[in-house]
């Protein structure tokens, strides 16, 4: 029994005990499911240390058999890539429960063990090295997904849930038969086998086989990312889901989609890979440029984060299909940083929703007066996500790009102009939302008073610009400034986001390694030496520990 | 020698007053803000005085920012002549703004947030500027841009103010694309994007192989300077960013963030000058945005904007003489219209701040009387800016001047047409605020000291700062231009800014009704100066509104909404059994769950025997 077992399990035997306390205790069961989570959280934690500077062999490995006949095993390991993806998953869980403090007031014993049976499904999903067990938990994640839009979602949730339960299991359909298939002709589910037997040669698949199997665990995993034109569940699925289910929906699940990219599509089929890359680059493109603009005409702020997340994600597909060490480093490190900032910028929708029932942009307006701290937080993630260097998104989009550049500088060009659109929408909802004359609805309107004249705030003064009335910290109940149980939701991801920004070498080298061991199998050369002659010896540069490779 | 303090210690008074400054008082508030800047200057003063020679550049080097690869990104700062003048204009003058801000901010809302937004532009221009690599650069090049939106917008009560911020960012995000694109192709091509191996390398290519890669790359770079440093065609946003209180034109629309874009191109001289084309765009981009926004100047009649144009148009001149070579140049007149340009919009805060809020100049008038310091020093800048000899402006701008006529001729005399509607412009202002009867309604009232001590620093200077030897300084830095001295050009423009100001001596002082009969005259051209040649409703029509209708009606509706939903509806309206069915598992049963989840897990498991049996 491994680390990695115990914190792997860890979620499912907290499930099972929320499962056991009564209904009624609705304030135990939130406690306990916030201790649990975070117990696991802990533990996650003990796993770093061994991954972090080796992350390209396969940590805290067990293989036992499961069933025997088919062969399937329980085979779990470890790389840089599971590291930080399970460290994702087990950072939002608790993070999740926090946010639904308040806002989940219904069935709450049902919720909190589905959002742990989710943690489960999906720390499992980052970890499986055995091909039918990444199946199970790629299922056993969509189930209590399913279930946190259907039963706690919005008014639509029902249309919504079930988009979205179709869409995924009809890629996953697919990827199943694909997988049966390898097993027929291999004899094993087990990936480690199966990439050894196809890269020493001794499974051969076909060129047809192998495209079609490709394609095959592509489209599975294409709708999950989601890529363009696969989207079209992911705006539903966020604006009906409770906020805990469009973070964790954002933040951890769209990432199994390009998780399994780059585990399984592009090292067990390198030259369908690389045959199709370019149409699959230019529909992650598209996606770039579509998601933003379409983000940019949304009335509703949730539905424009989930085309902004469209458009984040076709960065991430654009990377991986550049096959070149600065592109796959740069994807996975915008996974996690896409699963932070865009995790709260639903939490903070999530806010707003709380204190208003609106997700519609225009149903705000001027909430920086009365909540400043809520509107700070928002602009920080609000930049976060739009890649303001020295916050998380820059590093991974940045990488990306310089990859895809040196893929093929078209692909740049084109993709670049999504962080364009990105300050576009995202400024202009900040606008919308937060900035302006603060009205409060008309059950509010008397509540509302002008408080504290002269603190602050955003008004032109005795020979500012405009009409010059007294400047006033509103003070709304409707519309109250950050709790300190949000703020410690919110607390860990905004750090999160300077420190991704400033220290990414406290996450890259691990990422490089795993990245650097799938291209060698995809055996792509690295081609990007320098061309000129003229660079400074590398003794110049300063003397670190040599990229692990 | 600790260089990380300078940008550090503004940065600490930002954590501070950002955070903590909703409870500090404004006493609090200002020491800390001007404080840390303040400690910040003394840094740099020592660690120039520290320098004893500057023949190999100072790099102090912290940390790995992120390594892919091999492409390693390292946080480091360096230190060379260019630099220092840089430090010591954006510490000097900064410092002298903060100091001044504390009196025009002391009845406004929202104190803290202002200073806290000041010490963190600090922060990244001095990051900006201290940056070894380009990379870094970057960060403080967008940072600065993060800050400029906040500030333009910091009334954000106003819709006026935040969409100008908003545009400010947008319209400067549009650069920094530019700017990125440089960088990837330097990267492919030099393997790094430190100026200490990306220089060098430059140095060595041979020309027949470079010359192309080069002249993108340092297109690509121009892009991102015609962005911060407002050029064609992306000078839109500097004029609509003047919502922002007054010390924010002064310090980062005019001082000091705007001329960053100049300040990159001079910083990686060895690659502009690797490519003719390059350096001929430079010029004319240069010249033309001089030209264009002069004119525009001629008729404003918020006195803020006829300063921002003014900007606009001189930050025109040094691309105009960083194009034509003349890089040191280029770089003297940073520090020169960093004194007088300052100067310009502090005085002109401070007659907003005397007239309460008031900013039309044809409401001004005779204010020579009530306000004499803020007179005085205003007259200060503007005979500098004017290029009056032997003010600072007349320097800087003369030997632009020079150098592009040793580039082009024609070059000379457009320029020299400018000068001469530079100094009218600024007259212009100068008389109908100072000169005449007061138009106005309120009580004007001098400013607090706090405020005109800064103005009579950055008048001294204005005045003398020609004399500081800034051109001699940076000699070794830049590649040496041949002298030519001609003192018929020198001429030229000094009288060409003498009938500047004779002309709006005359139009605006001796016959206060000519201005507006000629208005009346060419009622057309007026109207297309006085609109700005429409550029922002052409831009409206010929991109922002078809991008955003498109992406409503054809993209989001037609495609998304009608299109693939339409198809994934149709196929999921036939199957509605399997919708129906579906609905059953919201049984609200738990146990029932479970056994959905085992039997779909034992559908699979079947499924798959029968594949293995195959």
């Amino acid at each position: 029994m491994t680390l990695l077992d115990v914190v792997m399990f860890a979620p499912a035997l907290a499930f099972a005990l929320i499962l056991l306390l009564p209904a009624a205790a609705h304030d135990i069961i939130r406690k306990a499911a916030l201790a649990l989570s975070l117990i696991v959280f802990l533990l996650s934690l003990a796993l770093v240390p061994a991954v972090w500077q080796a992350g390209s062999s396969y940590h805290f490995e067990a293989d036992v058999q499961w069933i025997h006949y088919p062969n399937i095993r329980y085979h779990v390991g470890m790389d840089g890539l599971g590291l930080w993806l399970v460290m994702l998953s087990t950072l939002l869980t608790p993070v999740g429960i926090l946010v639904s403090w308040r806002h989940i007031d219904r069935r709450v014993k049902e919720f909190y063990a589905f959002l742990l049976l989710l943690e489960f499904g999906l720390i499992g999903v980052f970890v499986s090295l055995d091909l039918f067990l990444f199946y199970v938990f790629w299922e056993v994640s969509l189930v209590p997904m399913y279930f946190l839009i259907g039963i706690w979602g919005h008014e639509r949730r029902i249309y919504a849930a079930v988009k979205f339960f179709l869409y995924t299991m009809a890629g996953s359909v697919l990827m199943l038969a694909a997988i049966i298939y390898l097993y027929n002709k291999s004899g094993t589910f087990d990936y480690l086998v199966l990439q050894e037997l196809i890269s020493s040669g001794r499974l051969i698949l076909g060129h047809l086989e192998q495209t079609l199997l490709f394609l095959a665990f592509f489209f599975a995993f294409a709708i999950k990312v989601p890529l363009f034109p696969l989207h079209t569940w992911l705006p539903d699925a966020h604006v009906e889901a409770p906020t805990a289910g469009s973070v964790m929906l954002a933040s951890v699940m769209l990432k199994m989609g390009t998780y399994g990219l780059l585990r399984f599509c592009l090292p067990l089929f390198p030259e369908a890979s690389r045959e199709n890359a370019p149409w699959i680059v230019v529909l992650a493109i598209v996606g770039i440029i579509y998601g933003a603009l379409v983000a940019m005409v949304q009335p509703n702020m949730k539905k424009l984060v989930a085309y902004s997340s469209v458009s984040h994600l076709g960065f991430v597909v654009l990377g991986l299909f550049s096959f070149n060490q600065n592109a796959l480093d740069g994807a996975v490190y915008q996974m996690l940083s896409h699963g932070i900032s865009t995790g709260a910028l639903f939490m903070l929708v999530g806010y707003l929703y709380e204190r208003r029932h609106s997700l519609e942009i225009a149903a705000y307006g001027g909430v920086a007066s009365p909540a400043p701290w809520l509107s700070s937080v928002f602009l920080i993630t609000t930049l976060a996500s739009i890649g303001l260097p020295t916050l998380n998104n820059f590093v991974g989009e940045f990488l990306v790009l310089q990859g895809a550049a040196r893929a093929n500088f078209t692909w740049a060009v084109f993709a670049a102009t999504g962080v364009i659109l990105s300050a576009c929408y995202m400024l202009w909802l900040y606008q919308r939302v937060f900035l302006g004359r603060y009205a409060a609805p008309a059950a509010h309107a008397e509540a509302a008073e002008a408080h504290d004249p002269g603190a602050d705030h955003g008004h032109p003064g005795p020979h500012g610009p405009g009409p010059g009335e007294a400047a006033n910290r509103l003070h709304d109940p409707g519309m109250p400034d950050l709790s300190i149980r949000e703020w410690a939701a919110m607390l860990p991801l905004l750090i999160l986001m300077v420190w991704m920004g400033t220290a990414a070498q406290t996450f890259l080298p691990a990422i490089g390694a795993s990245n650097a061991r799938t291209l060698e199998t995809l055996g792509v050369q690295e081609e990007y030496r320098v061309k000129t002659p003229a660079r400074a010896p590398s003794a110049a540069l300063p003397q670190e520990v040599a990229h692990a490779r | 020698m600790n260089l990380w303090l300078i940008p550090v210690l503004p940065l600490i008074g930002f954590a501070i007053t950002g955070i903590f400054g909703r409870r500090l008082s404004r006493t609090a508030v200002s020491a800390i803000a001007v404080g840390s800047v303040f400690l910040s200057f003394v840094w740099v003063l020592r660690v120039l005085a520290g320098m004893s020679t500057f023949e190999a550049p100072y790099v102090e080097r912290y940390f790995t920012w992120f390594r892919s690869g091999d492409l390693s990104i390292d946080v480091s700062f360096g230190l060379d002549r260019l630099t220092a003048v840089m430090l010591l204009v954006v510490t000097g003058v900064g410092l002298l703004i903060h100091l001044y801000a504390t009196g025009y901010m002391a009845h406004e809302g929202g104190y803290y947030r202002f200073f806290a937004f000041l010490n963190l532009f600090m922060f990244f221009m001095l990051v900006l500027v201290l940056a070894n690599n380009f990379l870094l650069m970057f960060v403080g090049w967008e940072g600065v841009g993060l800050c400029s939106y906040l500030l333009i917008g910091f009334y954000f009560l106003e819709k006026f103010a935040t969409t100008a911020g908003n545009k400010a960012f947008i319209v400067n995000r549009i650069g920094d694309f530019g700017f990125s694109l440089g960088m990837f192709l330097m990267v492919i091509t030099f393997g790094s994007l430190s100026f200490d191996t990306v220089f060098p390398a430059v140095e060595k290519m041979p020309p027949e192989t470079g010359a192309g890669i080069l002249t993108a790359i340092s297109l690509l770079l121009f892009v991102g300077a015609t962005g911060k440093s407002a050029q064609i065609p992306l000078y839109v946003w500097l004029p609509d960013a003047m919502a922002g209180p007054t010390p924010v034109s002064a310090l980062i629309h005019a001082a000091t963030m705007v001329t960053a874009g100049v300040y990159m191109v001079a910083r990686c001289w060895t690659l502009f000058t690797h490519s003719q084309v390059t350096m001929e765009v430079v010029a004319i981009i240069g010249l033309a945005t001089a030209v264009l926004s002069a004119t525009i100047g001629l008729v404003q009649n918020d006195i803020k904007k006829v300063f921002a144009y003014s900007t606009v148009s001189q930050l025109g001149y040094m691309f105009l003489g960083l194009g034509s070579g003349a890089f040191a140049a280029g770089v003297f007149h940073i520090v020169t219209h960093a004194f007088f340009k300052a100067l310009l919009f502090l005085g002109a805060g401070s007659v907003i701040h005397a007239l309460a809020g008031e900013q039309d100049l044809q409401r001004m008038g005779g204010l020579r009387k009530h306000i004499p310091i803020t007179f005085w020093t205003l007259l200060a800048a503007a005979v500098a800016i004017a290029g009056v000899p032997p003010f600072s402006g007349f320097h800087s701008k003369d030997a632009i001047l020079i150098a592009a006529h040793h580039h082009a001729p024609w070059m000379y005399w457009v320029g020299v047409a400018t000068a001469a509607m530079t100094a009218f412009y600024v007259f212009r202002a100068i008389f109908l605020a100072f000169f005449g009867e007061y138009r106005g309604t309120a009580h004007p009232h001098e400013s607090p000291p706090a405020m005109w001590a800064p103005l009579a620093v950055l008048a001294f200077l204005s005045l003398a700062g020609g004399y500081i030897p800034v051109l001699e300084f940076l000699e070794p830095v830049f590649p040496h231009m041949e002298e030519e001295h001609d003192i018929l050009l020198v001429m030229f423009s000094v009288m060409a800014g003498l009938a500047g100001i004779a002309l709006a001596y005359f139009m605006y002082v001796l016959r206060p009704g000519f201005a507006g009969a000629l208005a009346a005259r060419f009622a057309g051209a007026y109207r297309l100066l006085y609109n700005k040649y429409f550029v922002d409703e052409i831009y409206a029509a010929a991109i922002v509104d078809p991008v955003v209708q498109g992406s409503r009606s054809i993209l989001w509706r037609g495609f998304d909404v009608h299109l693939i939903d339409g198809i994934v509806n149709g196929i999921g309206h036939r199957s509605h059994n399997i919708g129906a069915l579906m609905r059953m598992w919201q049984s609200g049963n738990i146990r029932s769950y479970a056994a959905w989840v085992v039997l779909g897990s034992l559908i699979v498991i079947i499924a798959l025997g029968f594949g293995g049996l195959r």
